[in-house]
Parts: structure tokens; sequence; C-alpha cells
């Protein structure tokens, strides 16, 4: 486990600094997340990384867990899908099923802090539990929440409206609620096994492992198989530059097996790319993190072509490793890209080729948009300022006004 | 007096920090028309977020349009001379965000006078959010008492509390000038020095590039001190 000072090199002492200064503010608040599961997905990888930082920081801090059987957890997941946007039918009884459970933890959870801490919508009714105590909720949102199914919004909307604040990760995400709404975006870890640096045998070893060589420039895309991703736009698009300029092109990605589409999806890019052995087509596991480490580290250009997207942390990490980088325009993407400066933005096909050429062939353009990119993310995107969010989010539940003096 | 020749303030000077948290308004805009109502009514903290946070979150190297306004309108819209007439409106001017948000009103009130019917609407994503600055202001431990305690301190301290003392002071707080210039001038008697670094225009500086320009001109007072004295 990494500590604090460990992330001095990186982001500077006077950043560190800060903490304790704002920490010691918040020392005398006993902050309580809750979620649904205490490993895999992002949540569970933020509040590992983040709790035992707040705890460094002397912020007494701590995690729970909901518990839930099979069926709950088949309806969070449509309530997850809902969320995004997805057609999903519901039944009554999934409501219910949802709203039994929540009482049966709200019921057996020891509820403690000053300032409860609520992830996603799995432990949203714990909100119930908000007169029988004297504390401030808070619902953290990760999910990408600006096209929601109405019908769901519908129910969520009366247990949201009781929290003191919503977080949001990208202003698009917010809607019009009673409460106040903070944005806070997610952040990546720099001393991760996915972001950091790696040495050259461990990445010969990956490219050996996948028959990579890199006798050509790589355009690299990270992400599951996934229509929204557009992984066959991506194919699409290196056709285009490859009749300029010759290249390969690596999509790799999160095998989902229990997700059915992700399976079709896998298959149609498969098929698509066997015609051209320059495209390189990667299942890998999830978890894979040194893997994708590796093969963003190699990349002469990484690309992010998807055509809806909630924050897009795969971003992040390729200017963190200041990568020239082509990305659609669309969710939290363009929080991290200013076009031409820090990476060029597209709309299509046809502009995502063009900018990949344009990348490939001015070097020295490539190098300093990646360069730019780079220190976009130290400054904003690494876990250190999303730490410095969370102590002044619970500092401000205490406060009024735009300007507070502590 | 110190023992190096330099003036000691009976008032030292006293480095605060700023940090800062997002607030949303939920506001959004499509076009230039929706986009000059909500400025008009949004709180000023909106106004001052959009102008001033590029400079906290660009601190080594700036992009082009150097507000969200002027980047929206050029990139987003793509009204370039607009955009570029927003960029450029020069923030010094400036010692109160009121009178910011009526320059930057006024501007786009009478390009949409002449502009009226080619008004273009945004693709969905593409909107403008409209967000505020909740500014949280804490003491740190520097406390400086003269020319050579201040520089040893510029050089260290977060970026973060240069911003506050240049800017938020200056035009938030509507003090109508830089804290550090004010202390310069009024603790240690160094007018000149003041004016200089009052003088330097913090909008078209980096922040980094602030700091070691400020650095400078206070390490060249300490040497024609130390010279002379």
């Amino acid at each position: 486990m990494h500590r604090l000072k460990d992330y001095e090199p990186i982001v500077g002492p006077q950043v560190v600094e800060e903490l304790y200064l704002l920490a010691e503010k918040v020392k005398g608040l006993s902050i309580q997340n809750i979620n649904s599961t205490a490993v895999g997905g992002g949540v569970a990888e933020i509040l590992n990384r983040m709790v035992p930082l707040l705890k460094e920081l002397g912020v007494h801090a701590k995690w729970d867990v909901i518990k839930g059987g099979e069926r709950f957890f088949k309806v969070t997941k449509k309530f997850h899908n809902a969320l995004h946007g997805r057609v999903e039918s519901f039944t009554p009884e999934d409501f219910s099923v949802f709203l039994e459970t929540g009482e049966e933890n709200r019921k057996t959870m020891e509820l403690t802090g000053n300032v409860m801490f609520i992830h996603d919508p799995q432990p949203i009714t714990l909100i119930n539990h908000k007169g029988n105590m004297d504390a401030k909720w808070i619902w953290r949102c990760h999910i990408d929440v600006s096209n929601p199914d109405q019908k769901l919004w519908n129910f969520l909307r009366p247990f949201i409206d009781r929290y003191d604040a919503a977080v949001f990760s990208a202003p698009a995400f917010s809607q019009e609620l009673l409460v106040r709404q903070f944005l806070i975006s997610p952040s990546i870890d720099p001393l991760s096994d996915k972001n950091r640096n790696l040495t050259e045998d461990t990445i010969r070893t990956v490219l050996e492992r996948f028959h990579l060589d890199l006798d050509k420039p790589m355009i690299t895309q990270i992400s599951r198989f996934d229509y929204l991703k557009d992984p066959l736009g991506v194919i699409e698009a290196f056709k285009i530059v490859k009749r300029h300029v010759d290249c390969q092109l690596v999509l790799a990605g999160g095998e989902a097996s229990d997700d059915p589409e992700s399976t079709e999806v896998l298959a149609r890019v498969r098929e698509k790319a066997i015609e051209d052995p320059d495209i390189h087509v990667l299942a890998i596991p999830s978890g894979s993190d040194i893997e994708i480490n590796a093969l963003q580290t190699v990349s002469s250009v990484i690309i992010q072509k998807s055509i809806k997207e909630g924050f897009g942390l795969t971003v992040a990490e390729a200017l963190w490793k200041a990568k020239p980088l082509v990305a659609s325009a669309v969710g939290g993407i363009t929080l991290q890209v200013t076009h031409k400066y820090s990476g060029l933005l597209c709309h299509s096909i046809e502009g995502a080729a063009h900018s990949i050429k344009q990348l490939l062939q001015n070097p020295e353009y490539a190098r300093k948009l990646g360069e730019n990119g780079r220190e976009h993310i130290r400054q904003n995107f690494l876990l250190t300022r999303h730490l410095r969010d969370y102590l002044l989010l619970f500092l401000s539940l205490y406060h009024e006004g735009d300007i507070i003096y502590l | 007096m110190s023992e190096l020749g330099l003036t000691r303030a009976s008032e030292p000077f006293r480095f605060s920090t700023r940090v800062h948290l997002r607030e949303l308004t939920g506001l959004r805009a499509r076009n230039l028309f929706e986009f000059v109502e909500h400025l008009k009514k949004v709180p000023g903290s909106v106004i001052y977020h959009h102008t001033h946070h590029y400079l906290q979150q660009h601190q080594y190297q700036m992009p082009e349009a150097p507000n969200d306004f002027a980047y929206w309108i050029t990139e987003i819209l793509q009204e370039r001379s607009l955009g570029e007439k927003i960029a450029s409106i020069n923030l010094c001017d400036f010692t109160s965000i009121r009178a910011l948000r009526e320059e930057i009103v006024t501007v786009l009130s009478n390009y949409l006078e002449k502009n009226r019917k080619k008004l273009r609407e945004v693709n969905e994503g593409e909107e403008f959010h409209f967000v505020k600055s909740i500014s949280f202001v804490l003491p740190t431990p520097y406390v400086v008492y003269d020319l050579r305690e201040f520089t040893a301190v510029l050089k260290k301290i977060t970026i973060h509390s240069i911003y506050f003392h240049t800017f938020e002071a200056r035009l938030r707080l509507e003090k109508g000038i830089n804290d550090f210039s004010h202390w310069v001038e009024m603790s240690l008697g160094e007018r000149q020095l003041a004016e200089k670094i009052a003088k330097l225009d913090p909008y078209t500086n980096t922040m980094e590039g602030l700091r070691t320009k400020m650095i400078q001109l206070i390490d060249l007072r300490i040497k024609e001190i130390e010279c002379t004295g």
C-alpha cells in the first residue's frame, strides 16, 4: 500500500503539505463510506486507495459494504444499465426487492459516521436512516446519468433529494435536483500497476507474449469490446491512415464472458480484422494492468473513439504516459483533452483518421501534445487531487457561501 | 533594518492558500442566446470559475483559448472572431467580477444583435455547462518579515498560494491590487518593487512563469540593497 510521501516526487511536496493542512480541518469528523462491493469495479478500486490515505492524513474514515442476495444484484445491474440510458423493463417486484434489501441493510448495519458517504444507487435507500442520526449525507454517483431511464430516475429521485449533497463526475451528468451538486472528476493512481513506469524487460515480455513487434508505429485503443467504444470505427479509421502511413493497430480490452453483447462485438471485430495482419485484437482478462500499461507505453498514438463515454479514464492513463492522443469529444473526455493543446478531439471516423495521420507524420507536434497532456493530468486528474476534493466536499457540508475561510 | 540591510516589516506577510471545489449549477446552454441569458443571471462565482480555473489547471503551459467561454465559442460554436474577442478581454482591467460580467455580456449581446439569424445550435453533449467555484482559503505556516524570507517562501510555496494572493485577492475579493505588491509597498516601503510586481500581467503568464518572474524581481532588488547598503 502506498503512502502519501510516495506521491511527493510526482506531485510535489507542496501538494501533500496542502492535504495535511486541509485534513487538519476535517479531523473531528468521521466519514463512513458505503458501497455494494469490496472488490472489483471502479468504486471499490478508488475506495481501496482513498480510505487508507484519508486515515494517514488523520481523518477518521471507514468503509462498509451492504449485503444483498442474487436477486438484489440482478436488479441493481439492471438499474446500472438503465441509468446509462439502456432500455430495461422493470417489474414491481424488482423495486420491492431493491427496497427490502435496502431496509434490511439499514436495520443491520452500524451507521455511525458524521458524514455518510454513499456510493452509487445500490445503497441509496440507507438515507431512510437520516432521521435517526445527526449526520450529513452525500450521494456519490459514479455513473453517467446524463440520459437515465426516466421511470427509474423518478423512482430514485425522492431518495436523492433527501441527501445533503450529490456528487457527479462530469457536468453533463448533473440533473435538476433539490440538493447541492458537486463536480468531482475521477482520478488515476500514478503508482498503480496501470500507470507506474515499467522496466524495459517487463515491456518486452508483454510484447513477446502478444507477438507484437515495434517495426511499425503502433496505434492503440484500450477498451472493452462494446459498440459504444466503436472498435469497428477504429478499424475503419486505421484503414484510412494506412493508405498513407505504414502502421499497426492494437485493439485491447477486457473479456467480459458474462456479457453476451461484448462477445458479439469481439467476434465482429475479429472478423473485420482478419483481412489485415497489422490489426491485432487482444482480448485480455480484466486486471491485466501491467499489460495495458506496457501497450500504452509503447504506442505511437493512442485512440479513444468512444461514441458515449462516462469519464474515460483510459484517456487520463494515456496522457499520463505523455502519449499523443486522438479521442472523441464526448462525456468526460472533453474535461481531459483541450483540442490541439493536449490531444486532438474528433467527431467522426474520417476526423479520427486525419488526426492520427497528423500525429504520426509530425512527431514533434505529437510529442508536445503528449507532454502538455501529462502535465494536465498531473495537475488535475491524479489521486491526490481527488483526495483534496473529497476533503473539501466534507468541509463544504459545514460552511455556507462561495468563499470560505477555514 | 535586518543585518543584511533589508527592511524588516513590523507587520509580517502571512501566506494563505486557496483551493476550490466545483459546484454544478445544472444550467446549460445550447446556443449563444441561451449562453448570454444564463451569463446575465448566474452567480459571480460562475463567471469567476470559467475565466480563472484554467490558470490553476494549466500551471506550466497555456492552451490557445485562455478561458472556458472563449474556448466554447471558438471550438464548439465555431464563432472564431467572437471567441477571439472574448479571449482578448484584458482581465487586468477589471477589479470586480460584476464589471467583468458586464463586459462579456455586452460583447456577446452586440454580436447577437448583428447575427441573430445564423445562431448555431450545438450537438448533444457539446452544451456549455455552468459551474461555480467554491473557494476555501486557509492559512499556511509561512510568515515572513523581509524580502529574503519572502523570496525563500515564494520559491517553495504551493502554487495555489501564489494564485490566491495574485488573482483571488485582486479581483474576487475586490482589493484592487495583489497582496504581494500591497505588503511590499505598505510594510517594506518598496514602492518601485511593488509596482513592478503589480505590472506583471498574470493572465498571459503561466502560474509557474509568474512565480519565476516575481522571484527574479525580488532577488534583483535584494542584490541592489546589498550593494548599496
